[in-house]
C-alpha cells in the first residue's frame, strides 16, 4: 500500500478529445489519420514516407516530435494497421518489412492481439501464450470458436489481407503545402504563402481540367494547435486571386482571429471538393455578368456565411409561405418553375412586400362572420379599416398534414391612414371552428 | 450627432453637387427638375419612414428607387439586418414581382449587424453585374454617421451605383447622402382598383436644389412613377413626429 498516493479519476472524454487533437496535429505527416481509441492513432503513410527522409528517418521524427510535447509514445510501422498496433504495443520502434509481419508479431504475447478481454482469456487458458502459437492452430477450429471477425483481424495482425484505414476526417481530393523550417508568424508571410500555395493548386486543377467547390487552409502551429479554414464557391473555380480573395474575405470575418502563437510550422491548402469545369455552364440565370456576381457571392459567403447570402427560387404551391424561398446562392440551381404574379396589369398587388416569418396575432375587435375585421389591434395599435377586399381562401395541402390545418381566409386590407395588411382568419367559421384566430401575415406597400 | 463644422467643410469639396451620372427621371417635371435632370446613379439616397408604422411603405419606396435605377441586366442587392426582418417583415418575393421587379435577379444578404450590414453593401458596390444596392438598417446611428456615409458616397460615385439606405429605428441625422427621403402611405383614391403603392414623398435633403413633397403613385406595368398634385391637398400634413419616434431614439 501507498498511503501518500493521489488518485485522480480519469476523464475520459478529456481523453477522447486530447486524442482528436493529437490526430489532427499528425495531420501535417498525412491525411490519412485514424484514431485507435483509448489512446491509439493510426497513419498510413503510403506514399509519403520519402518526404521525411524514408521510413526509418519518419518514425524517429514523429516519435520525437510527439515526445517534444511531453508525451509518451510507441510507435511501429508495418504493412497492416493491425500488425503496426501490436508491434507499437509490445515492440515500440519495429518496422517490420513488408511480408516480414508474421514473422515480427510471432513472438508477441496474446495480449497483443486487438481482441476482446474474453477471447484473450479463452486463448490463453487454452495454452496459447504467443501470436505465434494462435496462428499456429488450425484456421477452422478458431473461426468455429471465436468467429470470422476473429480470423480476418489475425490476419490482418500477421500482415495479411491488409486494407485501407478509415480516416478520420474525409481525404481532400487534393492538396498543396509548404513546411517551415522556421514557424512563421507574420500576416504577410502567412498570406503571401496562401496565394503561392493557391497558384500551385490552380495549375494542378488546371492539368486535371478542374475547379476547386470546397477549399480549405489547415494551419498546423508548431505547439501542436491545428486551425482549419473552409471557403466554398458556387461553381468550380481554379483561379489563384478568386482563392486568395476568399481566404482574405474569411481570415478577416473569424471571430476567433487566427492566432499564430510562436508561429506555423506547416501551411497547408486542400481542395476538399473538385469537380470537372464545364465551359459556359452557369448555375443561376445565364446573362452578361453573371460571372461577376457568382464571384460577389463566394465573397459574401467567405464572409457572413453561406447560408446569409440568399436568392429567391419559385415553388410551385399557393401556400403564401412556401411559394416562394430564399435559398442559399451557391448551392441554387436553375429556377424550376416560372415566376408567376397574382395580379392582372393595372390592378394593385395581391401579394405583400414584407412577410412575418411567423404571422403575428391580431385582435380582432368587431367584425362580420366570414367578413373581414371592421377593427383589429395589432402590436398595442389600433386599426380602423377602411378598405378591404376577400376572401381569398387558401386551403392547405392536406397530403402534406397528418393533422387537418384549418382553411385560410385571406383578406386585403387598408386602414383610415392609408397602411396596407395582409390578414387572414385561419379557419372556415363554424364549420371549421367556432372563434377561428386572426393574423396578420404581411404588409404591403 | 455632433458634427464640427471644420469636418463639414472639408467633405463638402469631396462631394459636391456633381457627383454621380443622372439617371432615369422619376416621372415628374418639377421633382426631377429639382434633382437637377433626374435621380442620380453613383450616389447615396437615404429613405426614412415618416412615423413609425410607415416601414413598410419606406421599403417599397426604396424598393421602387432602385428598380427605376436598375438596368434590367444586372441585379438588386439587398442587405438587411436581421432584426429588420423580425421587425417588419422579411423580404416576399412574390411581392417583390407584384411590384415589378424580378426576383430572379434579386440577391439578398441577411447581416447580423450593422457593420456587416455596411460592409456588404460596399462588397455590392464592387461588382459589376450589381445594378443597384439597398442597404436596409436597424438604429445605430453611432455607426451609420457621417464618416460610414461618406465612405458609401464615394464607393458608389467610383462604382456608378445608386446605393439606397434605408433606415429604420433611427432618426435622420448629418450624412453625405444626395438626398433623403421621408416616405409615409396616402390614402388610396376611392373606387374598385384601390391599394396601388401609393406614397406620400417628402424629400428634404437634396444637394441639387429645393426640398418638396409629392404623392407618388408606383406603376409596375410600366416601371415608372406617376405624381398626383390634386391630392396633395387631400393629405394631412406630415412631419417626422419627434414625439413618435422619441422610443425609438433612446432605444436606439
Amino acid at each position: 500500500m501507498v498511503p501518500g498516493i493521489a488518485v485522480i479519476r480519469a476523464n475520459e472524454k478529456a481523453d477522447a478529445r486530447l486524442l482528436e487533437s493529437i490526430a489532427a496535429w499528425c495531420e501535417r505527416y498525412t491525411p490519412f489519420v485514424a484514431l485507435d481509441p483509448p489512446h491509439g492513432l493510426f497513419l498510413d503513410i503510403s506514399g509519403a514516407a520519402h518526404l521525411f527522409g524514408g521510413e526509418q528517418a519518419m518514425l524517429r521524427e514523429v516519435a520525437h516530435a510527439i515526445a517534444a510535447q511531453d508525451f509518451s509514445v510507441c510507435v511501429a510501422l508495418a504493412g497492416t494497421a493491425e500488425a503496426a498496433r501490436a508491434l507499437s504495443h509490445y515492440r515500440p520502434g519495429t518496422i517490420a518489412q513488408a511480408g516480414e509481419e508474421a514473422e515480427a508479431v510471432a513472438r508477441l504475447p496474446t495480449e497483443a492481439l486487438a481482441a476482446d478481454p474474453s477471447i484473450i482469456h479463452a486463448l490463453k487458458r487454452a495454452g496459447l501464450k504467443t501470436i505465434g502459437q494462435v496462428a499456429g492452430r488450425n484456421r477452422h477450429e478458431l473461426a468455429a470458436r471465436f468467429g470470422g471477425a476473429f480470423l480476418a483481424m489475425l490476419d490482418r495482425t500477421l500482415g495479411r489481407n491488409g486494407g485501407p484505414i478509415t480516416p478520420r476526417l474525409p481525404v481532400p481530393d487534393l492538396m498543396v503545402e509548404r513546411r517551415f523550417a522556421e514557424p512563421v508568424v507574420a500576416g504577410p508571410v502567412i498570406a503571401e504563402t496562401l496565394f503561392s500555395l493557391g497558384r500551385s493548386l490552380a495549375s494542378v486543377l488546371e492539368g486535371r481540367g478542374q475547379g476547386a467547390r470546397i477549399l480549405q487552409a489547415i494551419f498546423f502551429r508548431a505547439d501542436g494547435e491545428v486551425r482549419r479554414i473552409a471557403v466554398e464557391t458556387a461553381r468550380p473555380t481554379r483561379d489563384p486571386d478568386i482563392f486568395a480573395r476568399l481566404f482574405h474575405e474569411r481570415l478577416d470575418a473569424l471571430s476567433d482571429p487566427l492566432d499564430p502563437g510562436f508561429g506555423f510550422d506547416l501551411i497547408r491548402i486542400s481542395a476538399d471538393l473538385a469537380q470537372d469545369v464545364q465551359a459556359g455552364t452557369a448555375s443561376l440565370d445565364s446573362g452578361a455578368y453573371d460571372d461577376e456576381v457568382v464571384a460577389l457571392i463566394d465573397r459574401l459567403a467567405a464572409r457572413f456565411g453561406g447560408h446569409r447570402v440568399a436568392v429567391f427560387m419559385p415553388q410551385d404551391t399557393h401556400i403564401p409561405e412556401a411559394e416562394a424561398v430564399a435559398v442559399p446562392a451557391q448551392h441554387a440551381g436553375a429556377p424550376k418553375n416560372p415566376w408567376r404574379t397574382k395580379r392582372r396589369n393595372g390592378e394593385a398587388p395581391r401579394r405583400p412586400l414584407r412577410l412575418f416569418a411567423k404571422p403575428e396575432p391580431i385582435d380582432v375587435l368587431s367584425e362580420v362572420p366570414d367578413g373581414p375585421p371592421l377593427r383589429f389591434r395589432w402590436r398595442r395599435m389600433l386599426h380602423n379599416v377602411a378598405r378591404a377586399e376577400g376572401p381569398e381562401r387558401i386551403a392547405m395541402e392536406w397530403w402534406r398534414h397528418q393533422e387537418p390545418q384549418p382553411t385560410r381566409d385571406y383578406f386585403r386590407i387598408e386602414d383610415e391612414k392609408g397602411r396596407r395588411f395582409w390578414l387572414y382568419r385561419d379557419g372556415i367559421y363554424a364549420r371549421e371552428m367556432a372563434h377561428p384566430r386572426w393574423y396578420v401575415h404581411g404588409l404591403f406597400a | 450627432m455632433i458634427v464640427p463644422s471644420t469636418i463639414k467643410a472639408r467633405f463638402s469639396g469631396f462631394l459636391g453637387p456633381s457627383s454621380g451620372p443622372v439617371g432615369p427621371g422619376l416621372g415628374d417635371r418639377e421633382l426631377d427638375g429639382k434633382l437637377g435632370g433626374g435621380f442620380r446613379t453613383g450616389a447615396l439616397h437615404e429613405v426614412f419612414p415618416a412615423a413609425p408604422g410607415d416601414e413598410a411603405a419606406a421599403s417599397g419606396f426604396a424598393l421602387v428607387l432602385a428598380r427605376r435605377m436598375l438596368d434590367p441586366r444586372k441585379w438588386l442587392f439587398w442587405v438587411r439586418q436581421d432584426f429588420s426582418a423580425l421587425e417588419n417583415g422579411d423580404i416576399h418575393a412574390a411581392g417583390l414581382l407584384e411590384l415589378g421587379v424580378d426576383p430572379g435577379r434579386v440577391l439578398t444578404v441577411h447581416a447580423s449587424d450593422a457593420l456587416g450590414a455596411l460592409r456588404a453593401s460596399a462588397e455590392g458596390l464592387d461588382c459589376k453585374g450589381v445594378g443597384a444596392v439597398l442597404m436596409e438598417a436597424w438604429g445605430k446611428p453611432n455607426v451609420f454617421d457621417l464618416v460610414a456615409s461618406r465612405r458609401l458616397m464615394l464607393a458608389a460615385q467610383q462604382s456608378g451605383i445608386a446605393v439606397i439606405a434605408l433606415h429604420f429605428g433611427m432618426l435622420p441625422h448629418p450624412s453625405a447622402a444626395e438626398t433623403r427621403w421621408l416616405i409615409a402611405t396616402a390614402v388610396s383614391p376611392s373606387g374598385e382598383n384601390w391599394g396601388r403603392p401609393l406614397f406620400d414623398a417628402s424629400l428634404v435633403r437634396n444637394r441639387h436644389g429645393g426640398c418638396g413633397r409629392w404623392i407618388m403613385e408606383w406603376d409596375p406595368d410600366n416601371a415608372i412613377f406617376q405624381t398626383h398634385p390634386e391630392r396633395l391637398a387631400a393629405a394631412p400634413p406630415h412631419r417626422p413626429s419627434e414625439a413618435a419616434m422619441e422610443g425609438i431614439r433612446q432605444a436606439g
